[in-house]
């Protein structure tokens, strides 16, 4: 096998962080497998001749595994002539379980299936959430997937579908999570098992999970339908943590660092050094509890909220997740069958209402939101809004029956 | 030939490979430390801890280097891994005791413990030329060059808060809001090949695709083709996913932005968009040096000049644009003025000026 001359990519395994590069130049040079020297070699070349000329050679196409319509990144070299054994060089999408954990032993049960199939090269995650086999080429996706298929290891969304769902550590390892994350994940992309393989909808849709308003996942800027957990009674606080960490940090610290950045100025501190929340007005933004850890808490009465419509730039700008619903209790069986129930609700609006390539939130942005909550079932709430409307000219012949339903539902609330 | 039907199994159950202890104490943790740079400690109500390792790679792992991160976690773990949204890997183990040979090993191989806290975590990245269909440069290389930089803040905890750095290689941006994102930005419109379009492109589609309305469909020397309205067209690239004979990628014009103040969190302050602040970078491979160099700059300033707890878009509400501009020496041209939709929502319209 001649190698290629990679001037260029070799400038990148010099510094201290880890080397991609090298990585892949072990697979090309040290691997026993003839298969991967080859086809990691020709990958180096084809990369190579993009960073001297600056540009993309990769074209997508139309593949999956047998049954399915998606989970796979196609990728055939438009300089494949030069570059032969990575001519075709597609990634499987492999849905992680919610909270991304594995057992070292799982980790070497996929590393000794990919080696039989693909290139050796694996990214733990991509930006959708899956886990990425980059690198096999049409016939080997087929024999990847059912190795892995059969232990309990299944294609994510690739397309117009429901695409893989991402959730933080969450109540696996992190004292601000106010919701069982993994639950709500699981639950919600195995209802939709068959919108995640068979892409048939306007556009891609996504779940993401955040066990607090830390929103670690980044659910209200990247996921159509962003479940954040949060809670509605009073924080939690230690007054003795809160006196130590005064007494610790100072009060001049406390004071600038964890009072006065309050939001919604709920925070005063005593004479005694202890905590006074006014948690009627705390917004649960969470950087009280961010800086001082021991000394508060998330109250117990723990649920949700939903935000609806989050994406990036394509294709009429960022747009953030609107809340939908303020407060849902996750606690029975039935709580979570709302939540299956609501979303279920939210794709068949969207399958039918959006245009084609156009996001939940594009779609929303051209109807209105009230359009898009009568569509799915939820009734307004003044949670959903920054502020009320400030333009007069509207049409509103039936506002007392809409005032009248104000305060039907407010009295039925009890 | 015989096909095997598929088990559509869905998201994998997680708690098979989750940790005992964390397992035990599901949704039952008191609090967590930081006990150094790259190192947590969780402590449950049952009295129960578990350490945490935190280790940045090069996200594109070989089949060598996942077995390394096994072997790392067999011999001085407990065999638990899980990873960040940031790809990085993530080692928890019971016993204290175990964290200091873990971090050594790890260090040892070449592995970096660190990005908690107020560090400056992973570059969060997307395929580029390694492996995407639209890409204007790569991801893994402007990663790790730029980390080769970053390193340092990566081990420490010296920056205001944390920094979420993000890289995009087109302008869709799939790489992520970002305190600092560096991405892709084209600016001139995709060249055609006619020849092409008609066999490769769904034409309708292709025109529905257009932010701006400026594709039409044409006839060009006889055949059925697009063509581009070069005033109205904004250099986007929306149409050459779906029309790759529109090529928008240009070696020379395709050029690198670099956005600031992007935060996904509610703490403090609403979730923000990043913001434009400086473009025209050469999108020069293999290293890079123009664009780490801005973010350095920028790195530099905000860690001089931000207060504790102060994210990047919590420092420039504090300090004022006309201040970021001034201190990163950046120029400041009608091109940061937004004319996208609801724009005049970015404007002042007040007289608060900082003098």
């Amino acid at each position: 096998m001649k190698k290629h001359d990679t001037p260029m990519l070799d400038q990148l395994q010099d510094g201290p962080w880890p080397s991609f590069i090298s990585g892949i130049k072990r697979l090309r040079d040290e691997h026993p497998e003839q298969r991967i020297n080859e086809m990691t070699n020709d990958l180096l070349g084809q990369l190579q001749h993009s960073y001297e000329t600056r540009k993309g050679y990769w074209k997508g196409g139309t593949l999956s595994v047998y049954g399915y319509g998606g989970g796979i990144i196609p990728r055939f070299s438009e300089v494949g002539d030069k570059f032969p054994k990575s001519r075709e060089f597609h990634t499987l999408r492999i849905q992680p379980p919610a909270g991304n954990f594995y057992s070292t032993d799982i980790l070497r049960r996929f590393a000794d299936d990919w080696e039989k199939y693909g290139s050796g090269l694996v990214t733990f995650h991509g930006q959708t959430g899956n886990i990425m086999f980059i690198g096999a080429d049409s016939e080997s996706t087929q024999g990847f997937f059912d190795e892995v298929n059969e232990y309990g290891w299944d294609l994510g969304g690739a397309g117009p579908c429901v695409r893989t769902g991402m959730s933080c550590v969450g109540s696996a390892r992190c004292e601000q999570s106010c919701c069982n994350e993994h639950k709500i994940h699981r639950l919600l992309m195995n209802n939709f098992t068959d919108d995640v393989h068979r892409p048939a909808l306007p556009y891609k849709f996504k779940f993401k999970v955040s066990g607090c308003p830390n929103d670690c996942v980044n659910s209200i800027e990247r996921a159509d339908f962003a479940v954040i957990g949060t809670w509605r009674d009073d924080m939690k606080v230690e007054q003795e943590e809160v006196k130590a960490a005064v007494a610790k940090k100072g009060r001049k610290y406390i004071i600038d660092n964890v009072i006065t950045r309050c939001p919604t100025k709920a925070l005063s501190l005593n004479d005694d050094d202890t905590l006074d929340v006014d948690n009627r007005n705390c917004v649960r933004c969470m950087h009280c509890l961010n800086v001082m850890p021991k000394a508060l808490s998330p109250g117990d009465d723990k649920g949700i909220t939903l935000l609806v419509g989050g994406k990036r730039t394509l294709k009429i700008g960022d747009l953030f997740g609107t809340v939908v619903v303020p407060f849902m209790k996750l606690d029975t069986e039935e709580d979570y069958e709302g939540l299956v129930e609501l979303a279920e609700n939210m794709i068949d609006f969207f399958a039918e209402n959006a245009l084609e390539h156009e996001r939940t939130g594009e779609m929303i942005e051209r109807i209105g939101l009230v359009n898009f909550l009568e569509g799915v079932g939820i009734e307004v709430d003044p949670n959903m809004l920054d502020h009320p409307r400030t333009c007069s000219y509207v049409r509103m012949d039936s506002w007392d029956e809409e005032a009248e339903k104000w305060f039907a539902r407010k009295q039925a609330a009890g | 030939m015989e096909h095997r039907p598929p088990i559509e199994s869905g998201c994998p159950d997680g708690f098979q490979y989750m940790h005992p202890t964390m397992l035990k104490n599901f949704g039952q943790w008191k609090y967590h430390e930081d006990i150094q740079p790259g190192v947590l400690k969780h402590v449950a109500k049952s009295g129960d801890a578990v350490c945490t390792v935190k280790a940045g790679t090069q996200r594109i792992l070989d089949l060598f280097t996942l077995r390394k991160l096994c072997d790392i976690g067999d011999q001085y773990g407990d065999g638990y891994v899980r990873f960040t949204t940031r790809s990085n890997i993530e080692y928890m183990v019971n016993d204290e005791a175990k964290v200091g040979p873990l971090v050594e090993a790890l260090e040892k191989e070449g592995f970096v413990v660190g990005g908690t806290r107020n560090s400056v975590a992973m570059l969060s990245h997307t395929q580029g030329w390694l492996h995407c269909d639209i890409p204007g440069t790569d991801a893994s290389g402007v990663v790790k060059s730029m980390m080769d930089e970053l390193i340092g803040e990566f081990k420490s905890w010296e920056m205001p808060n944390r920094v979420h750095i993000t890289t995009s290689c087109c302008q869709i941006n799939c790489g992520g809001q970002g305190d600092i994102a560096i991405n892709v930005q084209h600016t001139k419109p995709p060249k055609i090949n006619h020849n092409l379009v008609a066999n490769v492109c769904e034409r309708p589609s292709v025109v529905a695709r257009c932010p701006v309305a400026a594709i039409r469909p044409a006839m060009i020397n006889g055949k059925p083709s697009l063509e581009v309205d070069e005033k109205k067209c904004i250099c986007c690239g929306a149409c050459y996913p779906p029309c790759p004979p529109m090529q928008i990628n240009d070696p020379e014009h395709s050029k690198l932005s670099i956005w600031v103040g992007g935060n996904h969190s509610n703490a403090r302050s609403n979730p923000s968009f990043q913001k434009l602040v400086a473009s025209g970078i050469p999108n020069n491979p293999p290293r890079w040096p123009e664009a780490t160099a801005i973010v350095k700059k920028i790195l530099e300033v905000y860690k001089e000049d931000a207060r504790d707890w102060e994210r990047i878009n919590d420092w420039i509400d504090r300090i004022g644009w006309p201040r970021f501009f001034e201190l990163t020496e950046l120029p400041f041209t009608k091109f940061h003025i937004d004319n996208w939709r609801g724009s005049r929502k970015s404007l002042n319209a007040s007289t608060y000026i900082r003098f």
